[in-house]
């Protein structure tokens, strides 16, 4: 792997960057692979570098119907927190975090996590009561989380709206200062380097047709439309998707796929410092480094997978940010679009084995899913190599539906998503 | 905003709807006789398929029923709706129909 | 006004306007927009490109412009970043400004990203470096690069405008207002159908607007557009709407229009809002957006004075402006002669045309060539000279082997430029229609349609306006007969002077100089050249999303209308493969950039959601009441006297409940009318308790589970009769609620014979609580006897109360002797204030939600949504004795069986007492059994409500904590930022635990 530096980039700027090498092989499909990984999306490619990195498994096949990083990886607002309630939780999304910190430096690839803290705002009586919990629970875990007054939401965040004769006045956030963004493309890209560089093979344009068990029922090969390939370990990371992946191998999946639409702004000049949320009345919203506000929407209410959502989401998430920021009225909109995402029954992610011997799964991230990349791949390696749960998601199996031990963060919340 | 039929009152906007999950999970009449695994799974397990799917539906703000429809989830659009109590409508049938 | 002809064009000469620019000020035209006027004085230095702060001139004549973006507004209430200058519509007194370059527009630093730094700073250069030291990002780098990214600035101050939003049907929706749109509103129109038109421009007509060559059924361009708007106009069904953008195709055709009304205007009327979005869901829709010029992809093509070649010939011809005096063309089709022959016309030199194309003829050329126009054929623009105005275009012949030559430096102060046209197929792939590649045109145009939709004219690759006449015809005609229209399908069009056009070029072109050092420019306003693309594929971005997002290019303002075709052109060269293997990026909505206000529209202030207010708020109002929102309500919150805080009211409106009695407004809960032969089956099913055995004139408190077993909801029921229920809901919870019960009547239940009927906004309710209770109710239900014996606790009647007929419960969420009083809607205020006074001698004391909240803790009675949380079962918030253990079945029944639901480990409801009794813990915080443990603490529980209890003397909380009611005795810990408090665990109840005071 050429070593990406300022030095280098120096050095072949001199001879018109004409010696960069390709960031990723373009290999063509093995017949026999130890580890295949369904879906290079943020968490797959993770999941096959830490595979390679961290636990020595370096015969690997990231298979990608499309493109690595087109689905959710390139669709989200890069919203990067760990202040989540349940022990369970922080500790999964924490431990992302913390992965976050060294990213950049551990792939040697600038995915510009940027810690410029994530304000979670208050509307009601009950938001206050349940951003204290959070800020409780969050303390006694380690994560940092703290309780802004209106006027300390606005110090922090100049173009918000504290007025108290608003529909829902600001009553107040909960803020994470580690929490910020990050490059989404980049985080795909900088994984898939890295892994390609330890011998993972990233096949790009080959869609998995079927899974195969043999008369144990355990998983033998994967069929694709680039040739079957032997396998007794196979990690489905498709997201909006797993349930079509997840039924070939016969597996039915506690999930339902919901459009989740985001939109940007056109580019302006730096107007907005930090990331601010308010899931009462639906509005995300941060400016990336070009520029661009990038605002997040509630998903849209019927499941689906056409990515795309209906005009009056994308309404009623304007209206209120207009609300909460009302000089950002005049802004315009540049792009919308729409991603799949995959919801579990209590809003938690699955990272699990299966009733199949052999076959993993990494789904159920719902709409914030990108926060947890690092994190999510790192443990589901582990979960791969070893054939058992890394402690920090053991709780987060297939199992707990039927044992009834859910980690309920969305009714813990009390919203509606 | 998708036009819906509703079996009741015809093609309303999206909107008058709310959408109620997967269709044809019926609740068993002796629900003491389930296993926990076939509890567990009328609560929690979705087909979730992508292409044609049987939802439930209700006009919630128009007449106030329940009804069912088979939609595509791949171009949102429905195939047909009916009532209630109506059997599930050939699925095989129907996407030879679309196809035509 | 020096490079403005002494006539023609679309402009008023008898208006005169003054405007500025950069606080010069410059005189224009009425019809003038900001382009045209600019060019008109001579003005081509307009902005500084994104990256590389290149100074840029005007390049387009339409929305397609990626260079000449300014701020307007007149103050910054009224200021717009990012807009086009060739569509924003001059008036006087318009204020424009530069962006994105400091000090000044002539002199800006940034320059030295292009002067100095461009080598070391290609696509995707971030990505390679600024990771060391780690820290640096977040505080040096990344703050830099924001600050030297963005273009124009945001506003700071609250937009002063108003929007609105209109939803409309129409028949036939026809977008685009150029000749096949205003045929296709011709035809379909005829048919006696509601036909909508709507254009983007000011002015309709498209390119017939400068096209003065070509001569219709008789008629110039011009005249045909003004007979055809004058016959639309005429039709009252046909609404035509200009200024007008259709940005998004939804689902079932539905499609999103923004109209602007008064941006163009000095005054505008105070009575207009200055945008409004259409929502229009038509029955045929005819798209007509005609297609886009393709620059050029050479050295140093982004030049001020550089323009795209059928822009200038719309500036000489609509404007009336001369964009230059000598002017290089450099084109790969033939519509660029007939750019040239109208230029020359208009008095511009035409030195050259180079054409890309060796062995060009036709009519186009020899009309060219015997004008006396000089015209080169394979011959290339390898690089040109001028920084702030183009002086200079280097010509080269290209060489067999497809290399440039030595070039020749031609004067100019213009250089037009035409790769060939792109077809509009943004609306078309938004509705998810299927694009297909032609190869003969290269470009991508509509194929099968999945809307009922049909593309028309130059958008579907026509470009022989006679043909773009009859095609847009024969779409409205179609489109017409597709909703039961009638008129005649074909119509042949005369057209006169038309020649037929071809040509076109998509990527980079040979330049014979260093690839490393040139700028090629394929995204004029992200500054991504073809060296860029190049180096992403030689990175292995080989799929166009991933060119688009490595290097940013088609991620400008203009979203790759004029670089999306040339970037997909170079990579499908690199990699050796066709253009269609390369892949499309994908078209999103919306089609140019639409404003935030007009999406949110009226939802603002009160109108952001419905505002409920209880029959009581006007009177609480006067009161002085805090309130607070709960749900879409606003329920007051306390009551305080003057010189009280929260607390103090709070204190003494406990009091008052304990010792005298409070009034409350309870007219929110939920309540539904359970009504049938079945209804007490019907309520069996889907509550916890059992319903058959309660009487009427009856009331039970009922639990009500999800399918999961898990509380949803609760609420005292009465009977009101043996087939009627009067059931109660938490606030929060009726719509759901209803949702709920007939989800199950209708689908799992439907053998049994019930109504459901929602009243909550019905009925107003007053409770009255406290010892006085009694007194108080019985001056207001006249005979009717309210002895404990006659109407005891959990009692319901249907009584007059104050004299109208009502609902009189015997219920108490305070645990003193309470009515809960039920009338219409309509007479909730006058009931309140006959309370009130009926109250006045016992010095009865309205209480807001604070105060019921304490006093139902005090009791420990639970409220759904704070105890609960979606996760508790009846059992662990104290509430197991509601389940009807024996009844068959009910919903949730079968799943709080699993053994989970009653391990015991759950969190369950118990009661706290802090040791020091003044010590009110914070909600929500959480419990630990050891303090001193280091962190990652265990969290066994936390406090769901907490209060100062004035009954009491002391502080109470309430907490699920696991295994809690086992733990009765011990002492737990709350870790705050402060200090560890340590408390008693106690039973769930603090005050009255026997209920006597109810019977009292």
């Amino acid at each position: 792997m050429q070593p990406f530096s300022a030095f280098n980039l120096f050095r072949r700027a001199l001879g018109g960057h004409t010696s960069w090498q390709a960031q990723w092989r373009q290999p063509s499909l093995k017949s026999e692979y130890d580890v295949v990984i369904i879906g290079a999306g943020g968490h797959g490619l993770a999941t096959a570098y830490y595979l390679a990195k961290e636990h020595g498994v370096r015969n690997v096949a990231v298979i990608e119907r499309g493109w690595l990083g087109g689905g959710n990886t390139g669709r989200n607002t890069t919203i990067i927190r760990s202040n989540y309630l349940f022990d369970e939780s922080a500790a999964l999304y924490d431990h992302a975090v913390k992965l976050w910190e060294g990213l950049s430096q551990g792939i040697n690839y600038n995915v510009m996590y940027s810690a410029r803290g994530v304000l979670m705002l208050a509307h009601t009586v009950h938001d206050v009561q349940s951003a204290q919990r959070h800020i409780h629970a969050n303390r006694l875990n380690g994560v940092d989380n703290e309780w802004l007054s209106p006027e300390e939401c606005r110090e922090f965040c100049p173009p918000l709206n504290i007025a108290k004769n608003i529909r829902y006045p600001v009553m107040g956030g909960a803020l994470q200062r580690r929490g910020g963004t990050a490059r989404h493309d980049a985080v795909a890209w900088g994984f898939a380097r890295a892994a390609d560089a330890l011998g993972v093979d990233i096949i790009q344009n080959c869609e998995v047709t079927a899974i195969r068990r043999n008369a144990a029922g355990a998983v033998e090969a994967v069929e694709t439309t680039k040739g079957t390939v032997r396998t007794k370990k196979v990690g489905v990371v498709t997201a909006g998707h797993t349930s079509v992946v997840m039924g070939m191998a016969g597996v039915r999946m506690p999930l339902e796929s919901f459009p989740l639409q985001a939109l940007v702004s056109e580019p302006v000049k730096p107007a907005f410092p930090c990331v601010v949320m308010s899931n009462t009345i639906h509005a995300y919203i941060s400016q990336s480094d070009k520029g661009e506000m990038v605002i997040g929407a509630g998903t849209d209410v019927y499941p689906s997978y056409s990515q795309r959502g209906a005009l009056h989401i994308a309404e009623h998430t304007l209206d209120a940010i207009c609300e909460l920021f009302p000089m950002f009225r005049r802004m315009r909109m540049l792009r919308n679009w729409g991603g799949i995402v995959d919801v579990t029954p209590d809003r938690s992610p699955i990272l699990s084995k299966t009733p199949v011997p052999g076959l993993y799964v990494n789904c159920g991230w719902g709409t914030g899913g990108f926060k947890a990349t690092p994190g999510s791949g790192n443990v589901f390696a582990h979960t791969i190599a070893r054939d058992e749960p890394h402690p920090i998601n053991a709780p987060f199996s297939l199992d707990r539906f039927r044992d009834g031990f859910l980690i309920d963060e969305a009714a813990a919340a009390a919203v509606a998503h | 905003m998708l036009i819906i039929n509703c079996p009741y009152c015809g093609a309303r906007p999206e909107v008058e709807f709310r959408h109620a999950g997967e269709a044809h999970v019926a609740r068993p009449a002796g629900t003491e006789s389930l296993t926990d695994e076939e509890v567990v799974d009328r609560l929690y397990f979705r087909s979730n398929p992508k292409g044609m799917t049987v939802e439930r539906w209700r006009h919630v703000h128009g007449c106030g029923r329940f009804f069912n429809a088979v939609r595509d989830t791949v171009s949102d659009f429905f195939v047909t709706t009916y009532k209630t109590g109506e059997p599930k409508p050939d699925l095989e049938a129907l996407k030879a129909g679309a196809a035509k | 006004m020096s490079f403005r002809k002494a006539a023609g064009g679309r402009i008023d000469r008898n208006k005169p306007i003054s405007f500025s620019f950069d606080g010069k000020t410059y005189q224009g035209y009425a019809g003038d927009t900001l382009a045209s006027a600019l060019l008109a004085n001579g003005v081509h230095l307009v902005g500084r490109s994104f990256k590389y702060h290149r100074p840029r001139g005007i390049l387009t004549a339409g929305i397609d412009e990626p260079n000449a973006l300014v701020g307007v507004g007149k103050d910054d209430a009224h200021y717009t970043p990012n807009l086009r200058a060739p569509v924003i519509e001059l008036y006087d007194g318009l204020k424009a400004e530069s962006q994105n370059r400091w000090p000044s527009l002539g002199f800006d630093i940034g320059a030295v990203n292009d002067l100095l730094l461009s080598r070391f700073i290609p696509a995707g250069f971030y990505y390679k470096t600024f990771m060391w030291p780690k820290s640096f990002w977040t505080k040096v780098y990344e703050p830099k690069i924001r600050a030297a990214a963005g273009l124009g600035r945001a506003p700071e101050t609250p937009d002063a405008a108003r929007y609105t939003q209109v939803y409309q049907t129409t028949d036939i929706l026809v977008v685009g207002a150029g000749p096949a749109g205003l045929s296709a509103a011709l035809s379909a129109s005829r048919s006696g159908k509601r036909v909508m038109l709507v254009d983007e421009q000011a002015e309709m007509g498209g390119s017939l607007l400068h096209n003065l060559t070509e001569v219709i059924e008789g008629k110039s361009a011009s005249e045909w557009v003004a007979d055809a708007l004058t016959e639309l106009k005429a039709n009252p069904k046909v609404t035509l709407l200009p200024r007008a953008t259709a940005f998004g195709y939804y689902p079932h055709n539905f499609i999103g229009i923004n109209e602007r009304l008064t941006d163009h205007l000095a005054n505008p009327p105070a009575n207009l809002p200055r945008e409004r979005q259409w929502q229009v869901r038509a029955g045929e829709v005819v798209i007509a957006i005609g297609s886009l010029e393709r620059p050029l992809v050479f050295p140093d093509n982004d030049r001020p004075g550089v323009m795209m070649a059928e822009a200038a010939r719309a500036y000489v011809n609509r404007w009336g402006v001369l964009p230059g005096r000598r002017a290089v063309i450099a084109t790969a089709h033939d519509s660029a002669y007939r750019v040239a022959l109208d230029l020359k016309a208009a008095g511009i030199q035409i030195a050259t045309i180079a054409d890309l194309r060796g062995d060009v003829s036709g009519e186009l050329v020899s009309a060219a060539e015997a004008a006396g126009i000089r015209v080169q054929r394979g011959a290339v623009i390898t690089g040109t000279r001028g920084r702030k105005r183009i002086t200079q275009a280097h010509v080269a012949r290209i060489q067999p082997n497809g290399t440039a030559a030595a070039p020749e430096a031609i004067a100019c102060d213009l250089l037009l430029m035409c790769g060939g046209w792109t077809p509009s197929v943004h609306l078309f792939s938004q509705s998810r229609g299927k694009l297909t590649f032609d190869e003969a045109l290269q470009a991508y145009v509509p194929g099968q349609s999945v809307e009922k939709e049909r593309s028309a004219g130059a958008c579907r690759g026509l470009f022989d306006l006679g043909a773009i006449l009859e095609d847009g015809w024969k779409a409205g005609a179609d489109a017409a007969a597709a909703v039961g229209g009638v008129v005649a399908p074909f119509r042949v069009i005369d057209v006169k002077g038309s020649v037929k056009e071809s040509g076109g070029y998509l990527g980079a072109l040979p330049h014979g100089r260093n690839v490393n050092t040139v700028k090629a420019f394929v995204d004029f306003q992200n500054d991504s050249t073809a060296k860029d693309i190049k180096l992403a594929v030689r990175e292995g971005m080989r799929s166009i999303e991933h060119v688009k997002r490595y290097t940013t290019t088609g991620m400008a303002t203009d979203q790759g209308k004029t670089s999306n075709m040339n970037a997909l052109g170079i990579v499908a060269d690199t990699l050796k493969t066709p253009v269609p293997a390369v892949g499309l990026t994908t078209f999103r909505p919306p089609y140019s950039p639409i404003t935030f206000g007009a999406f949110a529209g009226l939802a603002r202030g009160d109108l952001f959601d419905p505002l409920r207010k209880t029959p009581s708020h006007d009177w609480a109002t006067r009161a002085g009441a805090a309130f607070e929102p709960v749900g879409q309500w606003m329920r007051a919150w306390y009551f305080a006297r003057p010189g009280e805080d929260m607390h103090a009211a709070v204190n003494r409106e406990v009091k008052a409940v304990r010792s005298s009695v409070g009034m409350f407004d309870a007219s929110t809960l939920g309540k539904i009318e359970v009504v049938g032969p079945d209804a007490a089956a019907f309520m069996n099913l889907l509550y916890t308790n059992a319903w058959t055995k309660l009487g009427v004139g009856k009331c039970r408190y009922g639990v009500m589970l999800r399918e999961d077993g898990f509380v949803m909801d609760d609420g005292v029921v009465g009977r009101l009769a043996e087939d009627r229920f009067h059931v109660t809901t938490t606030t929060g919870g009726a719509p759901r609620v209803l949702h709920h019960m007939e989800d199950y009547r209708q689908t799992e239940f439907p053998h049994l014979d019930v109504w459901l009927t929602s009243t909550t906004e019905q009925w107003a309710v007053v409770a009255v609580q406290g010892p006085k209770a009694r007194d108080v109710v019985r001056k207001l239900v006249g005979d009717f006897d309210l002895s404990k014996e006659a109407f005891p606790p959990m009692s319901v009647a249907e009584t007059a109360i104050a004299c109208v007929p009502g609902r009189l419960f015997s219920v108490s969420f305070t645990g003193e002797i309470g009515y809960e009083l039920n009338v219409p809607a309509d007479y909730g205020a006058a009931l309140w204030e006959a309370v009130f006074e009926a109250g006045r001698e016992f010095g009865i004391t309205p209480y807001g939600t604070e105060t019921m909240h304490v006093a139902r803790a005090e009791k420990g009675y639970i409220i759904v949504g704070q105890e609960t949380d979606g996760t508790a079962t009846p059992d662990d918030v104290g509430l197991g004795w509601a389940v009807g253990k024996t009844k068959p079945d009910f919903v949730g029944k079968r799943a709080l069986a699993r053994p989970a639901m009653s391990a015991p480990d759950r969190k369950q409801m118990v009661g706290l007492f802090t040791e020091d009794p003044k010590v009110v813990i914070e909600e929500g915080a959480q419990i630990v059994l050891d303090p001193n443990q280091p962190v990652p603490m265990k969290m066994v529980g936390h406090v769901t409500s907490s209060y100062w209890s004035p009954t009491v003397g002391r502080s109470i909380a309430i907490a699920m904590l696991r295994g809690g009611r086992a733990r009765i005795g011990e002492t737990v810990y709350i870790p705050m930022p402060e200090g560890t408090i340590a408390a008693k665990v106690v039973e769930p109840a603090f005050y009255d635990k026997e209920g006597e005071r109810l019977n009292g």
